[in-house]
């Protein structure tokens, strides 16, 4: 199943941030989205997974506009964001329980603990996530890639973030491991990451479209 | 379908429990207003047993409003809401849950403190009990309307006054009917018109209001 985006265009007030912007993200590849601070990189992001409107052109999932799709696009999707949506009064494991749910494929308490043994929050996955730190949390909300076997297209805004060099080689191998199974992944980073399964696209927002 | 459902449910009555401050300071403000009309007013009982119903009723009024704006709040602040919009559920389903689960902390507890705090008032037993019986079909329906309000002033500085303005006019034909059941009662006209009359808005709010709010958090999070 592909993505195609059609002559999207988005406006930030007065100001047009991209406009005629076409694009495919086909199975197994893997789609880095670069660009200066401000180019419009979250709001094309948010565009693709339905969260914000279009100021003209259109987003396709298998052939059919996402809009219409709603729930049946999101549960092929997993969209990880600025905020990551890890919840203060909420255990570790809880938040990974919950978002779980949301994403349709509830797990139960020995998978997330599991998971987030994985992610080398072992010990801590019962403490509320306000003590955690950021790199922790920013993990907690990662652990839901290696569960996440069934949504086929992630879209991952600053994946990379926060984490240690540890945690960024053990993330590159879930990309990898997501693309050779024939999944598609939309990043942003301003970190040189080199992922090595799959086809490595670049898209630079404010230039025109290359490939590497 | 149900497992998004009790899930949501259940992870909002631990948030709540977790933040057991916020529930208290809605239940707090409903028993310290409802106290101190009778310490304003006097001990006429006459006076008091006319007063009654509608003092109790623009309490709980205030109190819902005073927690609907917290609904959202948290969940927008930290991204819960996004995901919670690209779920693979709909947004309606989450959003009913959310609204039982709010309504569960907020305003079944002042259901239960009524027919107490009634007794302030000297209302006879009969009268208390529709009192009870008005709140508990009424205040379903203010949590259900606070939260399209809620969702429709997400994420403005000023959201706090917005809410009150677009919720209270929705607000007043609940007021009227809930207290105006226990007045029919006292009449010797009996309260089932009234009672009706909120059972059907109820039955109306849970259908329409879910779906109004998704609506509504969709456009706030644009």
């Amino acid at each position: 199943m592909t993505l195609q985006i059609h002559q999207l265009a988005c406006q930030r007030g007065e100001r047009v941030l991209f406009r005629q912007l076409s694009f495919e993200v086909a199975a197994g590849q893997a789609w880095r989205i670069a660009g200066a601070n401000g180019s419009g990189k979250t709001s094309l992001l948010r565009l693709l997974c339905g969260l914000a409107w279009p100021a003209a052109g259109e987003v396709r999932w298998a052939g059919q506009n996402i809009r219409a799709l709603r729930e049946q696009y999101c549960a092929h999707l997993l969209y990880i964001g600025h905020l990551h949506g890890v919840q203060d009064d909420l255990s570790a494991r809880e938040n990974l329980m919950v978002q779980a749910t949301l994403s349709g494929t509830p797990i139960s308490r020995l998978q997330a603990e599991q998971a987030l043994t994985q992610l080398g929050l072992g010990g801590r996955m019962e403490l509320p996530a306000r003590v955690l730190s950021q790199g922790q949390r920013k993990r907690v909300a990662l652990a839901r890639l290696a569960l996440a076997g069934q949504q086929p297209l992630w879209i991952l805004d600053e994946p990379f973030t926060a984490l240690d060099q540890s945690a960024v080689q053990a993330l590159c191998s879930t990309l990898n491991a997501h693309l050779a199974r024939g999944g598609s992944v939309i990043y942003t980073t301003h970190q040189e990451v080199h992922l090595s399964a799959g086809e490595q696209r670049l898209l630079e927002l404010g230039l025109t479209e290359r490939s590497c | 379908m149900l497992n998004t459902l009790l899930c949501i449910l259940r992870r909002d009555l631990l948030l709540s429990m977790r933040r057991r401050a916020d529930v208290l300071t809605t239940l707090c403000f409903f028993i310290i207003v409802v106290t101190l009309f009778p310490l304003g007013v006097g001990a006429e009982p006459a006076l008091l047993r006319t007063l009654a119903p509608g003092i109790l009723w623009v309490a709980a009024l205030l109190a819902s409003m005073l927690a609907t704006g917290r609904l959202f709040a948290q969940d927008y602040a930290d991204g819960t809401l996004e995901q919670m919009v690209l779920a693979s559920e709909p947004l309606a389903l989450i959003v009913l849950a959310k609204i039982c689960a709010h309504w569960l902390v907020t305003g079944l507890p002042l259901v239960l403190l009524a027919p107490l705090l009634a007794v302030q008032f000297d209302l006879p037993a009969g009268r208390a009990a529709v009192l009870s019986l008005s709140l508990l079909l009424g205040t379903p329906i203010l949590s259900l309307i606070g939260a399209i309000g809620a969702a429709l002033t997400l994420g403005l500085r000023s959201g706090g006054v917005l809410l009150a303005l677009l919720v209270l006019p929705l607000y007043i034909p609940v007021l009227i009917f809930g207290a105006g059941a226990v007045g029919a009662e006292a009449s010797g006209l009996g309260a089932e018109a009234h009672l009706l009359l909120l059972g059907g808005a109820l039955a109306g709010a849970l259908v329409l209001a879910p779906w109004a709010t998704a609506l509504a958090l969709r456009i706030s999070l644009e």
